[in-house]
């Protein structure tokens, strides 16, 4: 039998299954019932994902947001270790402590590199074996594991499910046509007899598309056949491999200051407990801007050989 | 544009701070309506669309080993750890990190992520190192924190594309041979170091005038209350 990521997702179910049943067991959670019905439904798009139809699982995934936007789903109470207790464990461990967390994505990596599982399989894996190898060395049960695990998802909340939200909408604009719509607009107002403007179009057109879709990879196709090839590589002759490659940096300087991008912005935020979700995408702008700007440059000076 | 709807719910509800599950289901309603689409055809592509994506929501599999890890002192060993290393700064220890995570991108290494390093490791370690043993404050402890988050984001974004077979590299090369053009994928990866040094120059300085902000910052929050350190 080969692992798959199916197996993977069954895995991420059924541990879902496990912090919905420890929720509802938990006497000092406000919101218990909400919460736990949250991460069961969630687990029920990780193990029957394929089976239920799609229309099913929209309805469910609705649910979930009117559940979150409701505010029916909160942090309970988990058993903690006091600070003392910590301290004691920390100087007892030492530096070994760090040593399931680094296997995690060692094993990920060489599964990725040496087998034909992939990646993500490989995170499924290591997570697997970082688990036991943190059980065997800390002797602790699966009780207070499970707790643990559920006091940091909970911590996360609803921010956990937003990339997924993210990306049905992204496939909803996608077949909506948004995208035409906006490269559209923009090569209507760009000057295309200036090689500089035809620059900072597309570079600036794949930062706010980014911004919009959540994902450089979505806007790329949509910005470089609507401003890119047609003003920058087929009007003004820039070398396409340079101008794509400078476009697509262009696009991860937009990933870094939108909430669309969750799994790299928002999800952060919450995982670090951080009060301001958005405060990672305020610490990433003033370094975002200044390298867009000199990306459109970059493109300017160097993509064009032979033409200047 | 009409079209544009569903953007600008998303601009207006963000803005407005209505919860961001609401307004991306609202978002994608609107714009599954102007685009001819019925109600059940609108919930089939939310689903399918979410069920395709949940590989993006694979690291939960990761939170019992963090847990248990901080239930027997993983944060107060990088505490420790990082006070007994002469010259660590927060800002040092980030940069440090966005070095590590661009190399390795560069040579095909994903090694990395906010779960797997950020929350246990460098996030602790930069909080230990501004604190020197006091207590912060949870307005500064979330200043680090975000900063902290950069250093994975950069090392990320502006390393993987140096790697030859990069799946952005191949993306781009896909649109291109799809209108005609084809393109190197040797020389995307050199085109992609310009930017790669320039975010690692913009890091360095952010990284250290936020070393300088945390201590002037201490030293007044110190100042204000010379009775007992910092409160929490």
């Amino acid at each position: 039998m080969t692992i798959t990521l199916d197996h993977m997702y069954y895995l991420t179910g059924l541990l879902l299954f496990v912090f919905s049943a420890y929720t509802i067991f938990d006497k000092n959670h406000k919101t218990k019932w909400g919460t736990a019905l949250f991460w069961a439904l969630y687990g029920v798009t990780f193990v029957w994902g394929k089976e239920i139809p799609g229309p099913i699982v929209g309805g469910m995934v609705v649910v979930m947001a009117i559940i979150a936007s409701m505010k029916l789903i909160g942090i309970g109470s988990y058993g903690e270790a006091s600070k003392e207790s910590k301290i004691t464990e920390a100087v007892k461990y030492g530096n070994w402590l760090f040593i399931p967390t680094l296997v995690v994505p060692i094993i990920t990596f060489l599964i990725a590199k040496f087998t034909a599982l992939g990646a993500l399989v490989g995170l499924g894996i290591g997570s697997v074996a970082g688990f036991v190898l943190a059980l065997l060395m800390t002797k602790e049960t699966m009780s207070s594991a499970s707790n643990e695990g559920r006091r940091l998802l909970d911590a996360i909340g609803w921010a956990a499910i937003l990339s997924q939200f993210l990306a049905a909408l992204g496939f909803l604009f996608d077949k909506a046509g948004v995208g035409k719509v906006v490269a559209d607009m923009v090569s209507s107002i760009v000057p295309t007899e200036s090689m500089l403007a035809s620059v900072v179009a597309y570079c600036v057109g794949m930062a706010l598309f980014t911004m919009i879709m959540g994902n450089a990879f979505a806007a790329f196709a949509v910005i470089t056949t609507g401003i890119g090839i047609p003003l920058v590589v087929k009007l003004h002759g820039a070398d396409p491999a340079i101008a794509g490659v400078i476009a697509m940096l262009s696009g991860y300087c937009g990933t870094l200051m939108t909430p669309m991008a969750a799994n790299f912005n928002v999800v952060p935020a919450a995982l670090l407990e951080m009060k301001d979700k958005n405060g990672v995408i305020k610490a990433q702008i003033v370094t975002a801007l200044p390298i867009l700007l000199i990306n459109i440059f970059l493109m300017y000076y160097l993509a064009f050989p032979g033409v200047k | 544009m009409i079209k544009l709807i569903g953007v600008v719910i998303v601009v207006l509800g963000l803005a407005f701070r209505f919860n961001p599950l609401l307004v991306v289901i609202v978002a994608g309603f609107a714009t599954g309506l102007v685009s001819g689409m019925n109600f059940i055809d609108i919930l089939d592509v939310i689903g399918k669309a979410f069920v395709t994506n949940r590989y993006m929501s694979l690291f939960i599999l990761l939170l019992p080993v963090i847990g248990i890890l901080e239930r027997h002192g993983l944060r107060e060993q990088a505490e420790r750890f990082i006070l007994n290393l002469k010259g660590a700064t927060a800002g040092r220890i980030m940069l440090l990190y966005m070095l590590f995570r661009q190399i390795t991108g560069a040579l095909g290494m994903q090694l990395g992520g906010h779960p797997s390093f950020i929350r246990p490791i460098v996030a602790p370690m930069a909080e230990a190192a501004v604190a020197q043993g006091r207590t912060l404050p949870q307005s500064i402890l979330d200043e680090i924190r975000g900063m902290a988050a950069t250093s994975e984001n950069y090392g990320n974004f502006f390393g993987q594309l140096m790697f030859i077979a990069a799946g952005g590299l191949l993306l781009i090369k896909g649109v291109m041979e799809q209108t005609g053009y084809t393109v190197d994928l040797i020389t995307m990866a050199l085109y992609a170091i310009p930017t790669g040094v320039v975010a690692v120059i913009l890091a360095s300085i952010r990284y250290a005038l936020f070393d300088r902000k945390m201590a002037i910052k201490l030293k007044q929050a110190v100042e204000s209350n010379s009775g007992g350190g910092v409160s929490q």
